[in-house]
């Protein structure tokens, strides 16, 4: 057994960013960017946003540039620079290296950003070139990319744990509901259940609208110590624990369960809460069966045991399980990496009471899960983090 | 000198028949094509090449404003001329390839025999002595330096029909051993021609000696014709045949287009 | 789910020809260690030759212990089918056009999970047989397929797309003269070809088999001659757009050493038969063949050499034939990569000595034409794109793959 990591004592998250979502851009994935970092200077207060000295970047379409081109483009001189491309992974990652590095004062100010362009072939090309086992062994099987892997997780796990496309949908129609009230989201028609349920089958068991819609965007966030936030009088999250797990549970034949079953108790012994204290949930949802293997795999309900755990639960922001706030990738969009961001993003705003009209009432305590890089036959990436509020006290 | 003028005019006065009508251009050659039928040896001889005509370019990318073609034969396909060399009984002679042929053989008389009767009713027709000096009763004693062609009508028949062979080989007519040592030693002509794809017959290899029109003609420097068409249109004598093969390096033959100039009775 | 294949009706001229597409084409080079087995038709995965962990895809390095000494090994087509989807609306044209698409996850019987292409009639949890296949771009893929003998795999759509099965189609045998044509075209007839046209090269020649072919239907005699640029431009202008499968026969034995006299010219006709008359028609007719890829359920499918194993090393005593036939190998390597763009396969048979009439002297075994005519209708019928036939050819490729050099010392000393 390792030894349980050190807490991010001192670190906060402040900062929220979002740069509204557009279904396709002809602009580069360094627009979208830059765009994000300019609104997290301006957010923060900074005089410039050279005194940002750490940059963590997450992107699927900034190439040829990596995160140290970048730092030329927008005239940074970091002393801290990450790229991390994790899809769905890319935020709980950028979050725990960030802390890291402020913590032991590697970097002063760090910002997180995920941005993503979408031209009009780029879900194509990235399905194309995805990874070398995607190239190999998935693409050439009906160019169906993600969600023809994921129709046949989905469809082992409806046969497995008896969950039904009323669940699934019930997840759907509630992140709409929250979507309506986010006015960056790209969804705008209220989606019911007989809509979920008459949609057209994109790769049975999935349907249309258990689909993201890819799109242009970016997030982004800053990490710091608790001192600067506060001298620059933000509003600022605690991170409390965080696990990443990467190729867990590799010999399950079919992935009915992601890696949060083998770190899920280092997450919550870290922050000293139980899933029950959790006041805000935000799961990777590029499906919605993918977002009750995280209800499973982070304890909030026993394994196979989530199409129970929907049925007792209200899933909008004013429910009894708070999730998906924002209204989800699923109909906010996903951008790419940021779609990894928009959690973080999301859950930040709830806890610093920026969530206007879909703001959960006392939220104090935030979980924020990844998922992500179906490699293959499944999703290689699990992570989560968890957020407090911060007080200015 | 009057009589240098005199032999001058005579070619002023073939340019005026010709233009006339009252001397025509025939042409007895075949089309060289690709599916030109070819000698057939027994294969463990080496084999003639066909004719191969392939386009260099049409117009086309290869050559946009030009028209042309490689050509690659034998040089026994086709309506074609054999030289003494050709034999092996003429390889000694002078003057026995192509390209040393004196060019002033080139251009002479012509007898045309016609055993088109006998050819329809025998593919393995032979000519002999017998059947000549008929023709000859006919026709007047065959002069020295004139070509002798063997009319079979053989030419209107194609493909198949003109290869014809069967099991045991061609079977098509030529002449036999007799006569052609007779029209050689006893008439001196200048060669001997058929329609068909040797001078000699298709079963020839089988007569004494084998292939006897080769072995004669060629022994005493004379030549082959083959492969000729429209012979029915010659006259039984007073034509003239033009035969200019390939002016090919040590060449034993060479396929060649053959005019004759033929008077017609006003 | 799936309807038996029937023979499609005739074009509508009205209606505008599908254009080829093709199945993404993209592979590691790793990949293409599964591109040798399925031309072959063998059942193969990648194995590591240290620790013997059967893995996919294929890695350069073994995920069990790191060793880089990756090999195709043998494997059992066997597995169960775990989860089952389709593709009803794909991303590339090739399989939107096809969709619904049906894919599968399968637990192989020697460990790894695969996606694989599926037949409609595996429900999950049965038992599949697995076959590795070439797609229409040419690459291998795994199809999984019922256990059961009963279901005929030409009735799922995905499984023609991956053959080129003669049913159906209509084909050239391109020298008829060749000794094995009588027993090709019995094998093609009862494979279901519906046309089989004989060309016949130098027409002015008695063509003695003729009657063999009396009352068999559909059968055409035809002058063809591949060395003829005019006859092969006939035959594309009378034929081209209706010719789906070409076998071409091709052959003239001549024997020969390298320093013998008189061995130039043979050689050079029998380039002029075996490689320039093939690479002759390709040029007039592989241009209707790759843009009738896709023409309907019976579309334009394959091209068919008839080589000898000799193109990859020479049989003493015949160098001029077999530097003809390793001319046509090589031609036919070029062809391959163009015929694929639209989806037409390229086959190439290696046999040893056949019964030629050419190889009198040549001590049995001889491959003779009803070996060749099943191994052309095998290679079609299962879409291969390689396959030896007879013990003379399969016992020199062996050598060949071990040591190539100790071949050519073998062959020059014999």
């Amino acid at each position: 057994m390792a030894a349980a990591p050190k807490g991010y004592d001192g670190v906060v998250i402040t900062t929220p960013v979002t740069v509204p979502y557009t279904r396709y851009s002809p602009e580069g994935a360094a627009w979208w960017t830059g765009r994000a970092l300019a609104e997290l200077a301006r957010g923060a207060g900074l005089a410039s946003h050279r005194e940002i000295d750490g940059f963590v970047y997450s992107s699927f379409s900034s190439a040829p540039d990596s995160a140290v081109g970048l730092t030329q483009h927008f005239g940074l001189s970091p002393r801290l620079v990450d790229f991390v491309p994790l899809g769905g992974m890319g935020a709980v990652a950028s979050l725990r290296r960030a802390a890291r590095a402020v913590q032991m004062g590697d970097a002063e100010i760090v910002a997180c950003v995920a941005g993503e362009t979408n031209g009009i072939h780029s879900f194509r090309h990235g399905l194309e070139n995805f990874s070398r086992f995607s190239q190999d062994g998935v693409y050439p099987y009906s160019s169906g990319g993600p969600n023809v892997s994921f129709a046949l997780m989905a469809a082992q796990y409806m046969a497995t744990t008896g969950a039904t496309r009323e669940d699934f949908g019930k997840l759907c129609v509630a992140m709409r509901y929250n979507a309506l009230r986010n006015p960056n989201a790209l969804m705008k028609k209220p989606l019911s259940l007989d809509d979920y349920l008459g949609a057209r089958p994109i790769a049975p068991p999935i349907h249309l609208f258990d689909c993201v819609q890819p799109c242009a965007g970016a997030d982004g966030f800053l990490v710091m110590r608790e001192e600067t936030a506060k001298a620059q009088g933000l509003a600022f999250a605690r991170l409390t624990g965080g696990i990443e797990r990467y190729n867990g549970f590799a010999e399950d034949p079919i992935q009915l369960r992601g890696g949060w079953g083998v770190d899920v108790d280092t997450l919550y012994a870290m922050a000293g809460v139980r899933p029950d204290d959790i006041d805000v949930v935000n799961t990777y949802d590029d499906y919605p069966f993918v977002c009750m293997l995280q209800f499973e795999g982070l304890g909030f309900c026993a394994p196979g045991e989530a199409p129970e755990f929907v049925r007792a639960h209200e899933f909008t922001f004013d429910g009894s399980f708070p999730h998906n706030t924002s209204g989800g990738q699923l109909s906010v969009g996903q951008a790419g990496c940021a779609g990894g961001h928009l959690g973080v993003v999301e859950v930040l705003r709830q806890l610093t009471g920026q969530a206007g009209p879909r703001q959960v009432k006392d939220a104090k305590l935030g979980l924020v899960s990844g998922f992500g890089m179906i490699n293959y036959d499944r999703g290689l990436g699990s992570g989560a983090v968890i957020l407090e509020q911060g007080s200015m006290a | 000198m009057e009589g240098k003028s005199d032999m001058s005019n005579v070619l002023e006065l073939l340019v005026g028949e010709l233009a006339s009508g009252a001397v025509e251009v025939v042409d007895l050659t075949f089309t060289l094509r690709e599916d030109s039928p070819v000698i057939v040896l027994p294969p463990e001889f080496g084999e003639s090449a066909p004719v191969r005509i392939e386009r260099i370019s049409r117009y086309d990318a290869s050559g946009p404003s030009w028209y042309w073609n490689n050509l690659s034969f034998g040089e026994h396909t086709g309506t074609h001329f054999d030289a003494p060399v050709h034999w092996f009984t003429g390889r000694d002679l002078p003057c026995n390839t192509v390209d040393t042929i004196p060019v002033g053989r080139m251009v002479a008389p012509v007898c045309v025999i016609d055993v088109s009767a006998e050819c329809a009713a025998d593919p393995d027709f032979l000519l002999t002595r017998a059947r000549v000096e008929a023709w000859e009763a006919e026709h007047g004693r065959i002069a020295a330096g004139h070509w002798v062609l063997m009319r079979s009508d053989w030419s209107k028949r194609s493909g198949l029909a003109y290869a014809n062979l069967g099991e045991d080989g061609a079977h098509t007519p030529g002449p036999d051993a007799e006569v052609m040592q007779w029209l050689v030693e006893e008439r001196d002509i200048l060669g001997f021609g058929t329609e068909t794809i040797g001078t000699d017959a298709g079963q020839g290899g089988h007569l004494v000696p084998p292939l006897p029109a080769h072995h004669f003609l060629h022994g005493a420097g004379r030549y082959g014709l083959q492969c000729l068409c429209g012979l029915d249109q010659l006259p039984p004598r007073g034509a003239v045949l033009m035969t200019a093969p390939l002016k090919i390096h040590e060449g034993s033959g060479s396929p060649l287009r053959v005019l004759a100039l033929v008077p017609r009775a006003g | 789910m799936t309807t038996p294949f029937e023979r499609p009706k005739r074009k509508d001229p009205l209606v505008r020809t599908e254009l080829p597409l093709t199945p993404p084409g993209g592979r590691s080079r790793a990949a293409h260690l599964l591109t040798r087995a399925a031309a072959r038709g063998q059942f193969a995965l990648p194995r590591c030759r240290a620790c013997g962990t059967v893995h996919f895809p294929v890695r350069d390095i073994c995920p069990n212990c790191l060793s880089t000494e990756i090999a195709m090994a043998p494997a059992a087509a066997a597995g169960t089918l775990l989860s089952r989807t389709q593709a009803e609306v794909p991303a590339l044209p090739y399989f939107r056009e096809r969709a619904p698409w049906h894919v599968g996850l399968v637990q192989l019987a020697d460990g790894p999970q695969v996606i694989a292409h599926l037949h409609p009639e595996v429900a999950v949890g049965a038992a599949v047989r697995m076959h590795l296949k070439l797609d229409k771009a040419g690459q291998a893929v795994l199809y999984a397929a019922p256990k059961t003998a009963e279901v005929d795999l030409m009735t799922d759509p995905k499984w023609r797309e991956m053959v080129a099965h003669p049913l159906h189609r209509r084909v050239l045998i391109t020298d008829a003269r060749h000794f094995a044509t009588p027993a090709i075209v019995k094998a093609l007839k009862a494979a279901g070809a519906r046309k089989i046209r004989l060309g016949v090269p130098e027409a002015w020649k008695p063509f003695r088999e003729a009657p063999l072919y009396d009352g068999i239907e559909g059968v055409e005699i035809l002058p063809l001659d591949l060395t003829s640029d005019r006859s092969v431009f006939d035959y594309a202008s009378d034929y081209g757009g209706t010719t789906e499968i070409v076998i071409n026969t091709a052959d003239r034995v001549r024997a020969g050493q390298t320093l013998q006299p008189g061995t130039l010219l043979p050689a050079q006709e029998m380039m002029e038969h075996i490689a320039f008359g093939p690479m002759r028609l390709a040029q007039a007719l592989a241009p209707a063949l790759i843009g009738r890829g896709a023409d309907g359920p019976a579309a334009a499918a394959a091209w068919v050499n008839l080589l000898s194993i000799h193109a990859l090393a020479p049989l003493p005593g015949h160098m001029g034939w077999s530097a003809a036939h390793a001319a046509a190998h090589a031609f036919s390597q070029g062809l391959r990569a163009e015929l694929l763009q639209g989806g037409v396969k390229l086959i190439n048979l290696y046999s040893g000595p056949t019964e030629d009439p050419w190889f009198q002297t040549m001590i049995p075994p001889k491959v003779n034409g009803a070996a060749l005519a099943r191994g052309i209708v095998k290679a079609l019928t299962e879409g291969l794109e390689e396959l030896d036939i007879g013990p003379v050819a399969q016992e020199l490729r062996e050598r060949l793959d071990a040591n190539p050099k100790a071949v050519e010392r073998e062959l020059g000393q014999s």
